[in-house]
């Protein structure tokens, strides 16, 4: 069940993403619509974080390409945002929240400008809409884990973009936070941007996203949430199609590395 | 300029060269690589004497600019294309290259104008007796201070124009690279720069020693700040007391002014971890004691 859309804004043709000639996404085909919340759903390992990792050209493809906007990547990072998980910085280094904040604004200032004014204005304008204007000067060491997701969304909301992705924002996050977070993201879409999460609290799914993709190292169905979050999709996405999927990824690459089968069992 | 003067000198131009740039090693968990370009470079070094027949200071930091970008292009190589785990690749990297270097001195020996207790460890008494005079037969004063103070000039531009893309590929490369700042460019801009610094400082505290130099004020500063900007600025005062104070305990023991460069180094490290208001081992415990009294 899979609903392509008239002009959208993330094109997807044919995608295959390998970790290591171990395909970890297989032909992911797919066209999203603008202005709405989407959800990435599927099971843990189904390449959820790798699509968008894919389609912000953090990995490259096996095979495949990705239109947004109707252009490369290249033409319009300026417009595309980017939430990685919390866990992949060290919230211990030295650096204060709006430092964080002001990393936003690094992608338009160029090579050696430093932040102007407006640049800090935009910045404190972001930290007020998560509601952490008051830890502007606070180490981020001393964040909580909400807290830090919150800095992570005002850095990519600094960046004015037009399509967000963002990587398990609700992960380990506190109810507050999530009610916050939630209430912008949708402030967002109504204004017109686009933003596509990775989730993984199933329950939250039809309260959250009016577009949903659901995943399983293929794409199993893409389309409005009270068409496509049905039970049956849920079960193919969830059920046993994992194993076999996987299995063959092995045994592919076992057969390109007949000399290595026993470091790969092991891993 | 007295002679004590221009050791500590050179002593605290180095130390400031190294430590800035450390910063950023330590703060990618990337000491260890620090280290290894340190050694690697020896060959580089070498072969550049050997090829042009000079002690010529540019022709050194081509060499060893060259070298120390390829010690870490075979570091991440063996990593992700031979599985191996970094710190193995990193012992396999540097050691192999340093040994090449160490044969090529004592094979050339008499070719090149090279000691090698010179080159491990370093000989910056020698400063103000090694002096650059020109062909016109004037003396403009001693050697090792115009390699280290252009090194050093040339660490502060780079880290002055690229401070943002450092300091965001440092913290989140994945983010870097989604806002479209190459994080590959910097990581090797970096030992670049990490290169040409240990070429500047081999000879004034040798190979071994110069790691002391890269790491130990930075992780100093690192216990005694939580701001970027302030933690480099602190390695840069650590640097020069680490010069002024290793200099007066190298008169005072009679003995080498590096190694004594390099125990003062550790000495203040020492003192950070025990004292800082933040994160030091007493304070912590202190409080804690204090907290569970009341």
């Amino acid at each position: 069940m899979i609903t392509q859309v008239e002009n959208p804004i993330v094109e997807i043709h044919d995608l295959t993403v390998s970790y290591d000639k171990k395909p970890v996404l297989w032909d992911v085909d797919l066209s999203l619509p603008k202005g709405h919340l989407i959800g990435i759903i599927g099971p843990n390992g189904a390449g959820k974080s790798t699509l968008i990792k894919s389609v912000m050209g953090l990995i490259p493809n096996s095979s495949g390409y990705i239109k947004l906007f109707d252009q490369d990547l290249s033409k319009v990072r300026g417009r595309i945002s980017y939430v990685p998980q919390r866990e992949t910085v060290d919230w211990d280094f030295p650096a204060s929240v709006i430092d964080v904040v002001l990393m936003g604004r690094y992608g338009k200032l160029g090579l050696f400008k430093r932040p102007r004014k407006a640049d800090i204005e935009v910045a404190m304008d972001c930290l007020r809409k998560v509601d952490m204007e008051a830890f502007k000067d606070r180490q981020i060491s001393q964040l909580s884990g909400g807290q830090q997701q919150r800095v992570f969304l005002a850095r990519a909301l600094a960046q004015q973009a037009d399509l967000y992705f963002m990587d398990e924002p609700f992960a380990g996050v506190d109810a507050a936070t999530e009610k916050t977070i939630i209430k912008l993201l949708r402030e967002m879409t109504e204004r017109g941007n686009t933003v596509i999460v990775v989730h993984h609290d199933l329950q939250s799914v039809p309260q959250y996203f009016d577009w949903v993709i659901m995943l399983n190292m293929r794409l199993v169905a893409s389309g409005p949430t009270e068409s496509t979050f049905t039970s049956e999709i849920l079960q193919e996405t969830y059920g046993g199609k994992l194993t076999l999927l996987s299995e063959v990824g092995n045994l592919l690459k076992q057969g390109r590395f007949p000399s290595r089968e026993q470091t790969e069992v092991k891993n | 300029m007295s002679n004590d003067l221009q050791i500590i000198l050179a002593g605290s131009f180095v130390a400031t060269a190294c430590g800035l740039l450390g910063c950023y090693l330590i703060l990618r968990k990337m000491a260890m690589v620090g280290d290894a370009i340190s050694h690697a470079v020896l060959p580089g070094i070498v072969l550049a004497f050997l090829f042009t027949g000079s002690r010529d200071s540019v022709t050194m930091v081509i060499g060893a600019g060259i070298i120390g970008v390829l010690t870490t292009f075979l570091i991440e190589f063996f990593h992700k294309k031979g599985k191996l785990q970094t710190d193995a690749s990193i012992g396999v990297t540097f050691t192999w290259l340093f040994a090449i270097g160490v044969i090529l001195i004592s094979v050339f020996a008499g070719k090149v104008d090279l000691d090698q207790d010179c080159v491990l460890y370093g000989e910056i008494a020698y400063v103000p007796i090694d002096l650059w005079i020109t062909d016109a037969g004037t003396v403009m004063g001693p050697r090792v201070l115009y390699i280290s103070g252009t090194v050093l000039l040339i660490i502060l531009v780079f880290i002055a124009t690229g401070y943002k893309e450092l300091f965001l590929t440092t913290f989140d490369p994945a983010y870097a690279t989604a806002v479209g700042i190459s994080t590959v460019l910097w990581h090797y801009l970096l030992m670049g720069a990490v290169s040409i610094t240990t070429v500047a400082s081999f000879e004034s505290v040798g190979a071994i020693l110069v790691v002391a130099l890269l790491i130990a004020p930075p992780a100093t500063a690192y216990l005694l700040t939580e701001d970027l900007f302030k933690m480099m600025v602190l390695t840069t005062i650590i640097g020069v007391l680490v010069s002024v104070s290793g200099y007066y305990l190298a008169v005072a023991t009679d003995g080498s002014i590096a190694g004594a460069m390099a125990t003062m180094a550790g000495l203040f490290f020492g003192l950070a971890f025990l004292f800082s208001p933040t994160e030091g081992y007493l304070v912590k415990k202190f409080r804690k004691e204090k907290a569970v009294m009341h």
